[in-house]
């Protein structure tokens, strides 16, 4: 910061500061983001390979329940590399959105001890399930190399979807930090919605099942455009990706962020006095 | 020369729920009183919707003053007087209601103790988690390292939990981060109540250079005696307001006058059902039986303590420190003084009366303030009640020779005698 710059607080005026002291804070970004690894990573015995077992296990219940049991299709790719590819993605989101839901909360004694803009807490929340996210892609490419199975053209693709789980991850849990210090009780609902999620997303199946009158419907789960776009990356020519669905998925998913941002920003200013 | 922060008609308001079933905000009773409003509206479309009461706040009035570059300023005050909603005002960390703050330079808030330090990470770690908390950058933390580990007397540690350090271990590391930080304003607020003697000197001396080099520093304490060592300027803050502002000197004096005649005689104290002791009522008296808060040295002090027991607490004990208006420690007494053993152990339910007294000629003449507590090695959180300083009196000298001139801490009458040639 310069330090003959003055600075001027005047109630209610504290917006055209912001996004330039958040560029002024992107260290301490850099810093949290690398604090939360760090914990994560010592806490867990396993450290790592949790970030592998996890995913992994998760794949393995899927492949046999919706797979062997239930015996739906896969598009013409092994049932593993299905799953997995909407796996990655639906746990990048579901971590992200937890992790960031209860971010303020669990830095509380620094919001209400020091200033930065609180926009650096639950974004680095993000930054760290997305560390997360790349390891467990490591079991993908394992299982892409088990099953033979090269991925064609599309795959370069990927980091556009990847970007919108991020944006849809980063909105969310926009929302939610901010509920969650307001209201105490949102973080027993953050659970139930995560859980939930879960069911309605097709991480476990293809969104081809589902009848072609309800796709649109289906598709205001702004997660299954994400997980489509990840199949249509991933399983190449196989999968089909449902365009109105989609559209319809990304649009909801810019609307939750930038309400997030608008709301995150709303009710930021008094975080200090309500945490 | 100027002015470094410039406060302008500043206020802030905080709302007090008076709800007091709900400890907290949350989401369902939100959306339930929403709908049983919107209810409330169709049944009764022309009655006013039922809220809870709210209180307004004014943690800050109307406050205005200026600090020059270089300036050390003492902030004090009584507890709620406003001085930590200022200093949060000034770190950014809350927003003022009304009014404007021009800041010149970069401010450093130490507002508590290893704030941001995270338990499961090395001290090393830690140093630059929180530098960077404090706005540092990593390469100005990497400069400074040594120079921080050395200030805070760490190095052994460097590479252990914070979480194994002590208390002290864990103030020292902090001071020193936020120490060299160096930031055009340096807020501190309190730290000093914690660390050895030793430590608390270094930090003192930090803190005087920094003003030397031309940095301005705030500094918040009860303290009166380091507040009058290292404060230039002094600002007294009452219930929002500003009081007083000026010489420290001349400011401290006023403000510790104030401390006795804001105090009385006798004091009476709400019923606190959560407490399993508590006291209820405390009286000085003087040698004819009236409450007094004028004493002369001659006759006797007579404290009388009514404390209320709930639920018999094992270990339970009187604490009583008599200090002056300045902090000065001048007598402590507690329960197991007495003749008999402690009367206080294991007292059963109800409500019952104690006295203690203060023999004539044992206080010098001035000012005393009366700090009390009820605690037991045995409860949970040691301190069973804690009302702090409950009542304030003065004394004077009548009868000796020198009166009132008599410097020192005693009134006792010492015997000269001469002794056979």
């Amino acid at each position: 910061m310069d330090s003959q710059s003055e600075l001027v607080l005047e109630a209610g005026k504290t917006e055209r500061h912001y996004w330039k002291d958040l560029w002024t804070y992107r260290e301490l970004f850099y810093f949290l983001a690398w604090r939360d690894i760090l914990v994560r990573y010592k806490q867990t015995a396993i450290g790592l390979a949790w970030a592998l077992i996890r995913p992994f296990l998760t794949m393995l219940v899927f492949v046999f329940i919706f797979g062997k049991v239930a015996k739906l299709p896969s598009d013409g790719v092994p049932y593993p590399i299905l799953v997995f590819a909407a796996l990655l993605p639906w746990q990048f989101f579901s971590n992200a959105f937890m992790e960031a839901g209860n971010s303020l909360i669990s830095n509380a004694n620094l919001i209400s001890k020091v200033y930065f803009p609180r926009f650096v807490v639950p974004a680095s929340a993000v930054i760290v399930s997305f560390l997360d996210f790349l390891i467990a892609g490591i079991i993908l490419v394992g299982l892409m190399l088990w099953y033979g199975f090269a991925p064609d053209w599309r795959i370069v693709t990927l980091p556009l979807f990847i970007s919108i789980a991020f944006v849809a991850a980063m909105g969310a849990g926009l929302w939610t930090a901010s509920l969650n210090v307001k209201y105490q009780d949102v973080r027993y609902i953050i659970p139930f919605v995560v859980q939930f999620g879960l069911y309605v997303s097709p991480v476990g199946f293809s969104s081809t099942i589902i009848p072609e009158k309800w796709r649109l419907l289906y598709s205001i789960n702004p997660m299954v455009g994400v997980i489509d776009g990840f199949r249509w990356a991933i399983l190449g020519g196989n999968a089909q990706i449902y365009w109105p669905g989609f559209s319809l998925s990304l649009l909801l998913v810019l609307i939750i962020l930038i309400t997030g941002i608008y709301y995150f920003r709303k009710t930021e200013k008094s975080f200090a006095d309500i945490i | 020369m100027a002015p470094v922060i410039t406060i302008e008609n500043l206020s802030k308001k905080y709302i007090i729920s008076h709800q007091k079933q709900e400890r907290y905000l949350a989401l369902r009773d939100v959306l339930a009183n929403g709908a049983k409003s919107v209810a409330h509206k169709l049944i009764h479309p022309f009655s006013s919707t039922v809220n809870g009461t709210y209180e307004e706040f004014w943690a800050l009035k109307d406050i205005n003053f200026k600090i020059m570059r270089g300036d050390r300023v003492g902030i004090i005050g009584r507890n709620g007087a406003g001085k930590s909603t200022l200093l949060k005002i000034l770190s950014r960390i809350t927003e003022a209601t009304s009014g404007k703050v021009s800041i010149k330079g970069r401010v450093a808030s130490l507002l508590e103790v290893g704030t941001g330090f995270h338990p499961e990470l090395t001290g090393r770690e830690n140093i630059f988690l929180n530098g960077a908390i404090l706005g540092m950058s990593k390469v100005e933390i990497k400069k400074k390292f040594d120079e921080i580990v050395a200030f805070a007397e760490v190095e052994k540690f460097l590479d252990t939990p914070v979480k194994q350090y002590s208390s002290g271990m864990r103030v020292r590391l902090s001071f020193a981060v936020a120490a060299h930080l160096e930031p055009e304003i340096l807020i501190v607020d309190e730290v000093l109540a914690v660390g050895d003697a030793q430590f608390q000197k270094k930090c003192l001396g930090k803190m005087d250079e920094a003003g030397r080099d031309g940095r301005t520093v705030l500094f918040v304490s009860h303290n009166m005696g380091v507040i009058s060592q290292l404060c230039s300027t002094c600002v007294w803050l009452d219930r929002g307001e500003v009081r007083d502002i000026g010489q420290t000197g001349s400011v401290v004096n006023a403000y510790m006058l104030s401390g006795i005649s804001d105090l009385s005689g006798e004091k009476t104290f709400t019923d606190d059902v959560e407490k399993a002791a508590q006291l209820r009522k405390v009286t000085l008296i003087d040698k004819g039986g009236s409450v007094a808060q004028k004493f002369d040295c001659d006759h006797p002090i007579t404290i009388k303590l009514e404390i209320k027991v709930r639920k018999p607490v094992a270990g339970l004990y009187g604490y009583i420190l008599l200090c002056k208006p300045d902090g000065t420690h001048v007598l402590v007494s507690d329960s197991f003084d007495g003749v008999a053993s402690n009367p206080l152990d294991n007292l059963p339910v109800g409500t019952w009366s104690f006295t203690v007294i203060i023999p004539p000629r044992t206080l010098g003449h001035g000012d005393y303030m009366l700090q009390f507590s009820l605690a037991s090695h045995m409860a949970d959180n040691f301190f069973v009640d804690a009302p702090g300083i409950v009542c304030g009196f003065s004394i004077d000298d009548v009868s000796s020779k020198r009166g009132n001139q008599r410097t020192g801490f005693l009134s006792t009458l010492l015997d000269w005698s001469k002794l056979e040639a």
